[in-house]
């Protein structure tokens, strides 16, 4: 870990995923896989093993395992000229659906309209570890563009062989093959009559330049976009089966609680499934409304412990560590130089301490899930980020093989991080095998927000010290168990010391967009505010001085030039910019403010953000990306915050829950930097993490009050 | 249980059904109906609006027993045949949306707030769609839509040109 984390970062896994146990074998094996897929020509990317082993959850947690397979993708191209790829990676509303079609697009000369994406079904897509970490784009996109030029050279080879010509002198163009020497062209399904082959991606194969791309590059709308607008397109909570029941799940009365007792008879007498097994109650009834009346009908007894509650986090995060069983597979603790004498010979030192809250990923669809036994076989219908995964613990909850299970994953409402796991999968399935019909579990708003899991709390502590000329000289950063995503700093500092103590979390925890950068940037860029008043510097000068990192200068100066840095301001009125790097990406975000001195009311009037994601694949996609980052970021910064106390979540509603709406708009204005020369990456998270330091940095320009807890004015200033 | 008759995108329907159910159980379980949302169950996300007689509606929080023979309209009504209504058109065109699930529901919102303000103004929509939540953070490009759909003349006259 030097001042070059873009080198030495390559390929990042989603920490908090790799507790759970990835399964590793395929539904098919490849000779059957080719029979189901029938005539034509399939083009499978086979992936080099250091990214297979951290695309198909091998690395670090793979402990003797059988290898995980080695394969990508899978493209296909059908005798009618149809063209279907198979990839395990899901659509959340990244919009990689379009993305990914376009990279096919681009590299197979084909129309996008005659492409099918076939995505997250665990019968007929490749294994893959799940959709998160921003990896779609830096892997699967590359991949498919393989497969693509791969598939594309061997029709080429197909028509100078039928032709017996030269296949130099012949290119590939909408969806046929064309002789440039004669007037002379085949159309590629014509090409694969009557024929199977099967090939392995070449991986020498050269890929089409990002600056010579056509469909690749372009802004492109969503791919199906009119079955959403129409309502037409079946999210998963939207499945439905014959004979179909409604599924529902009798919750214990706070987290941690054991069962004492239960009297599931009045509910039996209803007509309706149900289950008790375990700590597990539920039943299930032909309508959701019985379903519900059924439940409350059961009458359960749960005891649960005293717990922690919001007021003592904290102080209850920094007691209880649980020092080198770093829950998130890092053990992140990097030290360089020598901090404590660096500190000490230090003009200028510096120490705060920065907190964070619990909040919520509130997907605007709840976790749902379709389940379907036939025989000892189980189908489940679920909106994840991880159907392989989700297969895994149905396996497990079920004790039967994964070969035994499929998981499909109708493109759902979103997830950010929050639909890693199978837990609607599991309790339809579960009622599903009693009621020997198919049924269907969709969790309440309210539901989600208690048994699901959230953005971890923490509290960051940083100390610091500069020269009086304002070089930084020494950096200490502490993180309690928010996590170490984005907790390295990208400053030139010869002197670190950089912890990450993970802790028993008194809530369930996880997976959230971007994951602790927000939490580790808005302390770092915080503190860096905060180091540059004590110097006497502009912080962007005093940030730029201790920068080297060519692309997070650019993204800071790009955003600088937009907003209009170094304005003159009224009253009231506050400038702050935060910034960084994360998943491959560089973003910098410049927020203004507007404080009311008499309400205490916060209101960000403007956001600029300039972010680059290497070679830009759809830019309107990106932004779409970019704005949604910082719109969903405004609500993390400002207001959104878990409530709980022993056990209960005490703010588990939208009306008690405050999610960004349309009257917290702020202007956001965008800036891509495009970087052609460098491969792409993906957009999902890093846009996200400039927001809440820019804002609170704003805040401070505005009214010379420093917040260091997020949210940071979830009731305005008033009460400061 | 009672026999409740409705009237859903120029439709008849009778359904078997305790008159307290929210309509929005009644159009996605007993109709098929998906494309209204379930987003919170207490009219706080706007994802299950509806027009009835024309006026934006949260399907979630209304009894179907009160409906009566008031003219419910639902995304799926909206589209005549393969031609999408100019709402529907401007979001695909503003690129309105990310995973699409409060989408439904924005436009049902949107349709309304033109129906009774052709031309509104930015702060106007603001106010008007404050109550549909769009997690993804799309609002900006929801605005745009919406402006882009008065521009359009939408009403409820059907965009020029065919969808695709």
């Amino acid at each position: 870990m030097s001042g070059k984390p873009h080198a030495e970062l390559p390929l990042e896994p989603e920490r908090y995923e790799l507790r759970a146990a990835a399964p590793y074998r395929f539904d098919l094996g490849r000779r059957d896989f080719f029979k189901f897929l029938g005539a034509g020509l399939v083009v499978v990317s086979v992936l080099k093993p250091a990214l297979a082993a951290q695309e198909s959850g091998g690395g670090r947690q793979r402990r003797g395992d059988s290898l995980p397979n080695d394969i990508g993708a899978w493209l296909h191209i059908g005798e009618n000229g149809k063209i279907t790829v198979y990839t395990g990676k899901v659509e959340i509303g990244q919009d990689i659906r379009t993305s990914l079609s376009q990279a096919v697009s681009e590299e197979l000369h084909v129309s996008m309209d005659n492409i099918e994406m076939v995505m997250g079904d665990t019968r007929l897509t490749p294994f893959d570890m799940g959709t998160f970490g921003s990896r779609t784009t830096p892997t699967m996109n590359l991949q498919l563009r393989k497969v693509a030029s791969a598939a594309r050279d061997i029709l080429v080879g197909l028509a100078a062989s039928q032709w017996k010509t030269n296949p130099r002198q012949l290119i590939a163009v909408d969806g046929k093959v064309k002789d440039t020497a004669g007037n002379r062209s085949i159309e590629y399904a014509s090409l694969l009559n009557g024929q199977q082959l099967t090939q392995a991606l070449s991986a020498e194969d050269p890929l089409i330049p990002a600056a010579d791309w056509k469909v690749a590059g372009r802004s492109v709308q969503k791919i199906d976009g009119v079955d959403f607008v129409t309502g037409r397109h079946r999210y998963p909570s939207d499945q439905k089966l014959p004979d179909m029941l409604y599924g529902k799940v009798v919750r214990p009365s706070a987290f941690e609680a054991t069962l004492l007792s239960v009297d599931t008879q009045k509910a039996e007498q209803m007509g309706v499934t149900v289950v008790h097994d375990g700590n597990f109650i539920g039943v299930a009834a032909p309508t959701s409304q019985l379903a519900i009346a059924a439940a409350k009908a059961v009458h359960a007894e749960w005891k649960a412990e005293p717990q922690t509650s919001n007021r003592e986090l904290f102080d209850y995060l920094r007691k209880n560590t649980v020092e080198g069983q770093d829950v998130t597979g890092d053990g992140d603790r990097y030290e360089a130089g020598s901090v404590d004498a660096a500190m000490k010979s230090a003009d200028h030192r510096l120490q705060q301490t920065y907190t964070v809250q619990y909040i919520a990923h509130v997907p605007l669809e709840p976790r749902a899930a379709v389940a379907k036994w036939d025989d000892d076989q189980l189908t489940v219908w679920t909106g994840t980020q991880r159907p392989f995964g989700v297969r895994g613990q149905l396996a497990e909850a079920f004790h039967i093989p994964e070969d035994q299970v499929r998981v499909l994953m109708p493109d759902m409402g979103s997830g950010y991080g929050g639909k890693h796991t199978g837990e609607t999968a599991i309790e339809a399935a579960r009622l599903a095998r009693s009621a020997k019909r198919p049924v269907k579990v969709v969790w309440t708003r309210e539901e989600e927000f208690t048994w699901a899991y959230f953005r971890p709390a923490g509290v960051i502590d940083v100390m610091s010290g500069a020269r009086s000329d304002g070089t930084m000289t020494a950096w200490e950063f502490h993180n309690y168990n928010s996590g170490s995503a984005g907790i390295r700093t990208y400053y030139e500092i010869p002197n670190q010391r950089i912890i990450f103590h993970a802790v028993k979390s008194p809530l369930r925890q996880g997976s959230y967009r971007a994951l602790a950068a927000t939490a580790n940037h808005f302390a770092r860029e915080s503190h860096m505010d905060e180091l540059a008043q004590a110097v006497k510097q502009d912080p962007l000068e005093f940030r730029l001085k201790n920068l080297k990192d060519e692309r997070l200068r650019a993204v800071f100066e790009a955003a600088a030039r937009q907003f209009g840095w170094g304005r003159s301001k009224s009253a009231g009125q506050g400038f702050g910019m935060g910034g960084g790097y994360e998943k491959l990406g560089n973003v910098a975000t410049f927020a203004e403010v507007h404080v009311d001195r008499t309400s205490g009311e916060v209101k960000v009037l403007r956001v600029v953000s300039a972010f680059e994601c290497g070679a830009i694949v759809n830019p309107d996609g990106v932004r779409n990306q970019v704005e949604g980052s910082n719109v969903q970021g405004l609500g993390g910064a400002l207001f959104e915050a878990i409530q709980f106390e022993n056990g209960k979540i005490l703010n588990g509603r939208l009306s008690q829950y405050r999610v960004p709406r349309f009257s917290d708009l702020p202007a956001i204005e965008t800036v891509l930097v495009d970087r052609k020369d460098i491969p792409s990456v993906g957009a999902g998270e890093c846009p996200m993490i400039g927001l809440a330091p820019a804002i609170a940095n704003a805040i401070f320009d505005a009214t010379g009050t420093r917040l260091r807890a997020l949210p940071l004015a979830p009731d305005g200033l008033k009460s400061r | 249980m009672a026999t409740i008759r409705l009237a859903i995108n120029q439709k008849s329907y009778a359904v078997d059904v305790d008159p307290q159910t929210a309509l929005l159980t009644v159009l996605r379980e007993y109709l098929d109906l998906t494309g209204s949302k379930y987003g919170c169950g207490e009219g706080q996300c706007g994802a299950c609006t509806v027009l009835i007689d024309g006026k934006a509606q949260r399907s979630c929080v209304t009894r179907v027993g009160s409906v009566g023979q008031k003219q419910v309209t639902t995304i799926e009504g909206l589209a005549h045949g393969a031609q999408l209504h100019a709402v529907q058109q401007a979001f695909l065109d503003a690129g309105a949306l990310q995973c699409g699930y409060c989408t439904s529901g924005m436009i049902m919102s949107a349709v309304a707030l033109l129906k009774q303000n052709p031309s509104p103004s930015e702060s106007q929509i603001v106010d008007f769609m404050d109550g549909n939540i769009c997690r993804c953070g799309t609002y900006p490009r929801i605005v745009n839509a919406i402006q882009k759909a008065a521009k359009a003349g939408s009403g409820s006259a059907p965009a020029k040109g065919a969808g695709r």
